[in-house]
């Protein structure tokens, strides 16, 4: 088949495969059926994953760009296929993963007559998407299709939504599918100002106690080499983000692991004590400002974005670089020598040692306990997808990272549902790894459909379900703010998971001691024969900490579990 | 201006024309709780582009958020605020009262002084158009007032930067 006699359909899968598309995840609807006919058609060699939900097949396209920082497509229908995609669409954009999402969509000239399955999915997801299309010439194919996959993969990534009325996909489209781009108003920023490196180089070398704030953006970029051979040279401890980890290895002697809410004690005293901040690629979330106005005041605040909007959004620095975190890095270090930090570095080790993380081993199964027995037998190598909640934090605090793309979970959006199909999308990129998925009963509630498509396809996935029968991040919350009044937070009624992984053909094990912790995940870690499940019946009530409530300054962290009673928190959530 | 009275800031956008470009736009102001008080939308000289005059008001401290989220849709070329500087500002409003022939003369003279045209005129009533920046507007209105107003409608304001500043 020439490139001039083709169907819509037939051209987008084509321009994917131009743009390397290997897999698509999705699920096929009337007003797509043009397109998913084009997978057979075309015979390509792009694999259509079909997922039981769209909602999954989204948050695997996630998963799948997180753990291999290449863009994933979704492929859906319309109207409720569409917008079923919108939570994952919107948990892409808040975290800056690169996606493009095809929506099928009624014919064109039913457009706003409430046609079957009609949904203004371009206007539905316009808050919560970088940029989208509505496909209007069959023609405009190959150039939108190089478009989105530019802007979603370029600055600051994101997801880009293109809808395609069933009457284009199934129309001809004679244009060459090398199409030039038509994108006046976007422009990438490009090298680094060095008047601006020199100012970064003279703030670090007047001061005493230097911190270095590693985010996503630094992920992305890909600077963790830079940054590790930046850091070791200058002698500058590292925090890191949530989203942060693995950018910089935790396990580095200039580590401090992450920061802010659930983050570590030392993390959290080293921001109220250093003397300069260099923040690269982290937007100041809330989750660590604590309390914006307090937050490092008597530092030197250092912004290296790639959004010119993140800088002075939420602190105001007194140095900001609008650069590529890698690139500024790279530049900056040839202008920072080693730097006299060891007295810092040292009274930084004092904290460590006086408030490390930890948690019993007696006594009740503790979800700590479990994802550091899985981090041990694992040796800190496997592919971390978390759903959301207090095993996330755990899992952040436990499962120390290494090395970039191992660690997937929802940050910004703070998804339940999350975890398990994000797990599946990282397990078809990069089928020879282990990947394991720590997930709450409640948030595998919401996604667990999707056990049938991991099993489908024998992925070799561990689901660590930290069962403790509770929504337990609000349940906390309940009991430190609200005199512990629980509302709407007890899950009675869950499933027994192992019947319903086995009747999925998912292998299913249950651990419910301490003394078995090592027996049980060793036996997951050597089941061999696709996904399983380990059911964790856990410590009903245990509570997150260190903790910083909402909106409290980030020297009122509590290390360990208070004995007063607390204000209700100020800040949001 | 007292320190009340709100500040309306004048914002020029430039942006391709693309479908979905003025909801974009419109989103962002929206999001962070501002007021969109005029909006004025027209073909740029090149036709595949488009400017924008938005006059807008809500708290100080987003506007420069404002801008910059304005600044990075795609769609956009660039986004600048006119607020402060001294472009050229023009509006054009359409006045109708109700003026039978005794207060007619009276009218006109202050029709007159503004330098309006009267573009309709009937034995109730007339249309009065004045052109000029919208503190002239909001003049003109405060002293027409007299006669019984009927409709009022203004087309917002536009804004140009002066010798080589680009709007």
């Amino acid at each position: 088949m020439s490139d001039n006699t083709m169907e819509g359909g037939q051209a987008i899968i084509r321009c994917l495969e131009n743009e390397g598309v290997e897999h698509i995840f999705g699920y096929s609807g009337g007003a797509a059926i043009p397109i998913f006919d084009a997978l057979v058609t075309t015979e390509t060699k792009i694999k259509f994953i079909l997922v039981r939900h769209e909602q999954g097949a989204v948050h695997m396209a996630d998963g799948y760009a997180r753990a291999t920082g290449k863009p994933a497509v979704v492929l859906v229908t319309s109207g409720p296929g569409a917008t079923n995609t919108l939570t994952g669409i919107m948990t892409a954009h808040m975290d800056s993963v690169p996606m493009i999402v095809i929506t099928g969509q009624s014919v064109s000239w039913m457009l706003g007559k409430d046609a079957f399955q009609e949904a203004d999915i371009f206007g539905i997801t316009m808050p919560v998407v970088k940029h989208s299309y509505l496909v209007k010439k069959g023609n405009d194919i190959p150039r939108i299709v190089r478009e989105a996959f530019h802007i979603a993969t370029t600055g600051r990534p994101g997801p880009v939504l293109i809808d395609v009325p069933k009457d284009i996909s199934a129309g001809p489209c004679t244009a060459d599918l090398h199409a030039e781009m038509d994108l006046p108003g976007y422009r990438l920023i490009e090298g680094v100002d060095n008047d601006i490196i020199l100012q970064i180089a003279e703030a670090l070398s007047k001061s005493k106690r230097p911190l270095i704030l590693a985010g996503h953006g630094a992920m992305i970029s890909g600077a963790d080499a830079s940054l590790k051979a930046f850091a070791e040279k200058a002698r500058i401890p590292v925090t890191n983000t949530l989203l942060g980890k693995g950018v910089f290895p935790e396990t580095h002697e200039l580590a401090l692991g992450m920061l802010g809410m659930h983050g570590t004690a030392y993390a959290n005293k080293a921001i109220c004590e250093c003397d300069l901040l260099l923040n690269i690629g982290s937007r100041f979330d809330d989750r660590i400002l604590g309390k914006p106005e307090q937050f490092c005041k008597n530092a030197t605040i250092i912004h290296i974005d790639i959004d010119a909007a993140e800088v002075g959004k939420m602190i105001q620095p007194q140095i900001a670089c609008v650069a590529d975190a890698k690139t500024a890095i790279d530049e900056l270090a040839k202008h920072v020598p080693s730097l006299e930090t060891a007295a810092w570095c040292r009274h930084l080790d004092g904290y460590k040692t006086k408030h490390p993380l930890k948690f019993k081993r007696q006594g009740s199964l503790k979800m700590q306990h479990i994802i550091d027995e899985f981090y041990k037998l694992s040796e800190g190598k496997a592919c971390v997808a978390t759903d959301v909640g207090q095993h996330q934090m755990w899992a952040a605090q436990f499962y120390k990272n290494d090395s970039r793309y191992n660690w997937l979970s929802s940050g910004g959006a703070g998804t339940m549902g999350f975890g398990l199909p994000a797990c599946i999308g990282a397990a078809f990129a990069r089928p020879d790894d282990l990947h394991v998925c720590f997930v709450g009963d409640g948030g595998f509630q919401m996604t667990f459909f999707e056990l049938a498509t991991a099993a489908l396809h024998k992925l070799p996935i561990k689901i660590v379900v930290l069962n403790n029968h509770y929504l337990g991040m609000v349940r906390q919350w309940q009991e430190l703010f609200y005199e512990d009044r629980t509302s709407g937070v007890d899950l009675e009624g869950n499933p027994d998971f192992v019947k319903l992984a086995e009747s999925f053909g998912v292998k299913g094990f249950n651990l419910r001691r301490p003394g078995d912790v090592k027996r049980v995940l060793g036996s997951a870690l050597s089941y061999n024969d696709g996904p399983c499940l380990i059911n964790c019946e856990v410590e009903k009530t245990d509570n997150v900490f260190p903790m910083i409530p909402a909106g409290a300054a980030i020297e009122d962290m509590l290390i360990d579990p208070p004995t007063r009673k607390l204000e209700k928190p100020t800040g949001s959530t | 201006m007292t320190n009340s009275e709100k500040v309306i800031h004048t914002l020029s956008v430039y942006v391709a024309n693309k479908p979905g470009a003025l909801a974009r736009i419109a989103q962002v102001f929206a999001r962070r709780g501002f007021n969109i008080e005029s909006l004025v939308v027209s073909p740029a000289v090149d036709g595949n582009f488009s400017r924008m005059t938005i006059g807008c008001s809500g708290k100080p401290d987003g506007l420069e958020q404002i801008i910059k989220q304005l600044a990075k849709l795609i769609d956009v070329l660039h986004c600048i605020d006119h607020t402060y500087d001294q472009s050229v500002m023009k509006e054009m409003g359409l006045i109708k009262i109700s003026v039978d022939c005794e207060g007619r003369s009276e009218a006109l003279q202050i029709a007159e002084h503004f330098g309006c045209k009267t573009v309709d005129l009937t034995k109730e009533s007339m249309i009065l158009q004045v052109v000029g920046d919208p503190a002239k507007i909001d003049a003109l209105e405060e002293m027409i007032r007299k006669f019984k107003i009927v409709e009022l409608v203004r087309t917002g304001k536009v804004v140009m930067s002066r010798g080589q500043k680009r709007t």
